[in-house]
């Protein structure tokens, strides 16, 4: 309260909770983005975005080209799947994808014919303007756009301009908080122009009055790129936010935060409250989509970490699998080196390197055996010091709660608000007993989606039972009802007069019955 | 070995042992003032403690068939050092000794171990002793600056003679060695009907001395200026928050204001008793001892709050001239229901249910 009111007065700058400021080891941001070349082999996972997986549209054998929709996608949380590149299907099969426990989903595999043609079957949309939005926003849909700053969200989804919640704020996300990404920030650099008009078309599809760019300090020549090309177009709307370097700020909910001095109310989104949140890199894709009429086939992935010889920006085109960009790198002996998929904060350490990158890969690091063992070491018990309740940037109390999910105290585990939390790992980076907080708070939701399941799967099967036994009882009780009612009929008949149209009708019955 | 390579797979680098070594380190003023007040007795008396408590910590870990890694963490270390700086220099060395076997057996190796205490180890060894040997625990060497002592402290010999005798080995008597502390003088003396700014002249008490720490008392709780040192020291390092000394010193100040202005010959004054007894020593270093105290900053405040009213309360009405540290081991109790009740509000549920 008191932070919201010096906040007003211009006293403190909005800033979001908690938040820690690592070693950025930004050792890439000078390098330029170089093209990845084509690999010999593409292995395109038929998922690489939260919600359903697609259904191929392409046999073996089949010929493909850049940007050719080979996979279509099932259900409203889904966006289809498009070649990477001009080529022959090879196969179809099951492939390992980048996910910590190294499970596998069908890909389509494309051997590349090295022409690299590109589909031109949708055509650019240069008078936006004019446009519908619905149109525009599936046009984004149809171009396989998802959110490019890790978490592969449906982009689309969040581009509905929508009455009851109306946007008034679009965010530009170029916050890079993650060490050793810069990814965006070349983007930011080499694209200025594309992000900003990508960003007004943005601002056309939701209706949004405002647009926020939001980028870390650390990056003052994006900040000054961005600025320039806000100045090109004459857009006062929009405006260059430079904000002090501390992560998580990237995350949706602390950057909207840092800017607004608003919290998104749990169990809410962004547009509740008004405000739409976009990475730069995705915006950069929806430009293309729309200018262009190009489907997303490739993305920016930083390579680096301190086994990689030659770290670099590369655009990567999408089912490269991890060991050839590696390679161009100088990597090509894994021995003794862990390989993570994202950044060191959030990224997943992959079992090896033979995984293709997807729309959700931000950066690719290679990172010394000694390195990961001085982090992951053996945990002493908890000092209760509170470092991890201070940088918890939701405010939770992370050694309490990870001793719920340890116990296996589900329930206390949620009363403390374990389903609030991001897995940022700020808690885990200052631990100075090692405890692998977010570790713990995987498990806990993990067991508590299982306990869910069982317990859904539990009281459906007594609903079940239940509704026999009372099905049972219901004829039970026809039966004898009816049972008793030519009882009572023939009893009658017998003793009164029977009416000559009930009783031969009460005679078949009876009949029938026995 | 990799143990589990979950994210994030980077660390700051703090460690248990780090944050040990630091609060040791931040001690260092305080035991620096306490070898110029009581010399080498101060000395041996540091060292005993610290080598008692590691002991006691490696014999508790073996017998328990547990690695004895933690014995070099520090924390054992540690605690010695707390306790020999809240014990008087007179004391007996088999009464330290047995304050450390206590502080690290009865006082945390029993609950487990590091990070399961629910008490301060140093500070319930302390109780146990002054419970225990009321007399030895409040009885205060002449500090050696004031030169009136009987006894040469600074010289090695005479020394240990009187740490490995005793003082009633000693020829003097033991008036010519021993003094009555602030606050202890304070009391007997009301309870004389004496007035509180009668008894501070008779006692020729001085707030620049009481600050700088030239007066009798424990050890290390004379000199509220190195401790305000290495208590600053670990704010800046970011060992401990402000929230627990802050809201600690300051509602005894409030109190003793408030009280002082009711009636000032009855009631001593607010700057008295913050640079009196172990106050500073308590807020600073005990009550903010990681393991027995909140974890909330809110709830670390209400934990202050407690310590603060509870100390004024033991020196103004209670049997003890001294009430700091009993305040600390009885918010101890309180700090499971406090954390409980003191969560911060998690984002997005400001203003709502739970």
């Amino acid at each position: 309260m008191i932070k919201s009111f010096l906040n007003k007065l211009g006293f403190a700058s909005a800033r979001f909770a908690g938040g820690i400021t690592p070693d950025m080891c930004k050792w890439t941001e000078s390098s330029a983005i170089e093209d990845c070349p084509l690999p010999p082999l593409f292995i395109v996972p038929i998922k690489q975005h939260i919600g359903q997986a697609c259904t191929p549209l392409v046999q073996i054998g089949d010929l493909v080209l850049r940007g050719q929709k080979i996979a279509k996608s099932e259900g409203y949380l889904s966006v289809p799947i498009h070649a990477p590149t001009s080529g022959k299907v090879i196969k179809i099969e099951e492939h390992a994808i980048p996910h910590p426990s190294g499970m596998g989903l069908t890909s389509i595999f494309i051997e590349p014919d090295g022409k690299d043609v590109r589909d031109t079957s949708l055509i650019p949309m240069d008078n936006w303007q004019a446009i519908d939005p619905a149109e525009l926003r599936e046009r984004v849909r149809l171009c396989g756009i998802t959110g490019l700053g890790g978490a592969a969200f449906p982009t689309f989804i969040k581009l509905l301009k929508d009455k009851r919640n109306p946007i008034e704020t679009v965010i530009l996300n170029g916050v890079e908080c993650e060490p050793f990404l810069t990814n965006d920030h070349r983007l930011m650099l080499e694209h200025s122009d594309e992000i900003m008009h990508g960003l007004q078309i943005i601002m056309h599809m939701v209706g949004a009055k405002k647009a926020i760019i939001a980028i870390e300090d650390n990056k003052s020549d994006a900040v000054n790129a961005m600025q320039q090309a806000v100045s090109s177009t004459g857009n006062d709307a929009i405006s260059v936010a430079s904000l002090p370097t501390r992560y998580p700020q990237g995350g949706e909910k602390q950057l909207i935060e840092s800017l607004t001095g608003k919290q998104v109310p749990a169990g809410k989104l962004p547009m509740h409250i008004g405000v739409l949140c976009q990475n730069v890199g995705t915006v950069k894709a929806i430009d293309d989509a729309v200018m262009l009429g190009h489907a997303i086939t490739d993305r920016i992935i930083t390579v680096s970490g301190d086994a990689a010889p030659k770290p670099a920006n590369m655009r990567v085109r999408l089912g490269t699998p991890m060991r050839f960009i590696y390679a161009q790198c100088g990597l090509e002996n894994f021995d003794g080196i862990q390989i993570l998929h994202g950044g060191p904060m959030m990224g997943e350490r992959m079992r090896h390197p033979d995984i293709p990158v997807i729309k959700s890969s931000t950066g690719l690091l290679a990172i010394r055996d000694t390195r990961m063992k001085a982090v992951h070491q053996v945990e002493d018990p908890c000092i209760r010091c509170g470092h991890c309740s201070e940088v918890c940037p939701i405010s939770l109390v992370p050694n309490l709660l990870a001793d719920h999910c340890r116990n296996d105290q589900l329930e206390k585990a949620a009363d403390y608000d374990l389903f609030d939390c991001i897995e940022c790992g700020a808690c885990s980076y200052v631990c100075p007993s090692h405890i692998p907080l977010v570790h713990y708070f995987r498990y806990g939701k993990g067991q508590t989606a299982q306990v869910r399941r069982e317990q859904s799967f539990a009281e459906a099967s007594r609903l079940r039972s239940e509704s026999r036994d009372a099905r049972l009882q219901r004829e039970k009780d026809e039966k004898a009802a009816k049972r008793r009612k030519v009882r009572d009929t023939l009893r009658s008949e017998s003793v009164l007069n029977p009416d000559n149209n009930s009783a031969p009708k009460s005679t078949t019955k009876t009949e029938g019955k026995e | 070995m990799l143990i589990h390579l979950s994210s994030p797979h980077i660390h700051s680098g703090d460690s248990i042992r780090a944050t040990m070594f630091a609060v040791i380190l931040a001690l260092m003023p305080a035991g620096i003032i306490s070898v110029y007040l009581f010399g080498w007795l101060a000395v041996f008396l540091i060292l005993l403690c610290m080598l008692g408590c590691m002991f006691t910590e490696f014999v508790a870990l073996k017998w328990m068939g547990r690695s004895t890694a933690p014995v070099m963490d520090g924390s054992a270390a540690l605690t010695g050092l707390f306790l020999a700086l809240t014990l008087p220099a007179s004391i007996p060395w088999w009464m330290a000794l047995l304050g450390s076997v206590f502080a690290i057996g009865l006082g945390k190796q029993v609950y487990g171990g590091l990070g399961y205490n629910p008490f301060n180890p140093a500070l319930s060894a302390r109780i146990i002793l002054l419970v225990s040997f009321p007399l030895q625990m409040t009885t205060w060497l002449i500090p050696m600056h004031l030169g009136v002592s009987a006894i040469d402290l600074y010289d090695f010999s005479s020394a240990w003679q009187l740490f490995v005798f005793g003082a009633n080995a000693l020829p003097h008597a033991l008036d010519a060695i021993t003094m009555a502390s602030p606050l202890g003088h304070v009391k007997t003396e009301w309870s004389q009907g004496i007035g509180v700014s009668e008894a501070l002249r008779a006692y020729d008490y001085s707030y620049l001395d009481a600050f700088i720490g030239r007066e009798a008392g424990s050890l290390g709780e004379t000199s509220a200026l190195a401790l305000l040192i290495g208590g600053i020291y670990l704010l800046a390092r970011h060992t401990i928050t402000w929230h627990i000394p802050f809201s600690f010193i300051a509602t005894v100040a409030v109190l003793a204001a408030i009280a002082s202005m009711v009636d000032p010959n009855h009631y001593t004054p607010p700057l008295f008793h913050i640079l009196a007894g172990g106050l500073i020593l308590c807020a600073f270093f005990m009550a903010t001892d990681p393991v027995s105290s909140p974890v909330t900053p809110m709830g670390q405040i209400v934990f202050g709050i407690g310590c603060g009213i509870i100390t004024w309360c033991i020196r103004t009405w209670g049997g003890y001239p001294e009430g700091a540290m009993f305040s600390v081991v009885l918010m101890n109790c309180a700090v499971p229901l406090i954390d409980h009740y003191c969560r911060p509000t998690v984002y997005g549920k400001r203003g709502s249910e739970s």
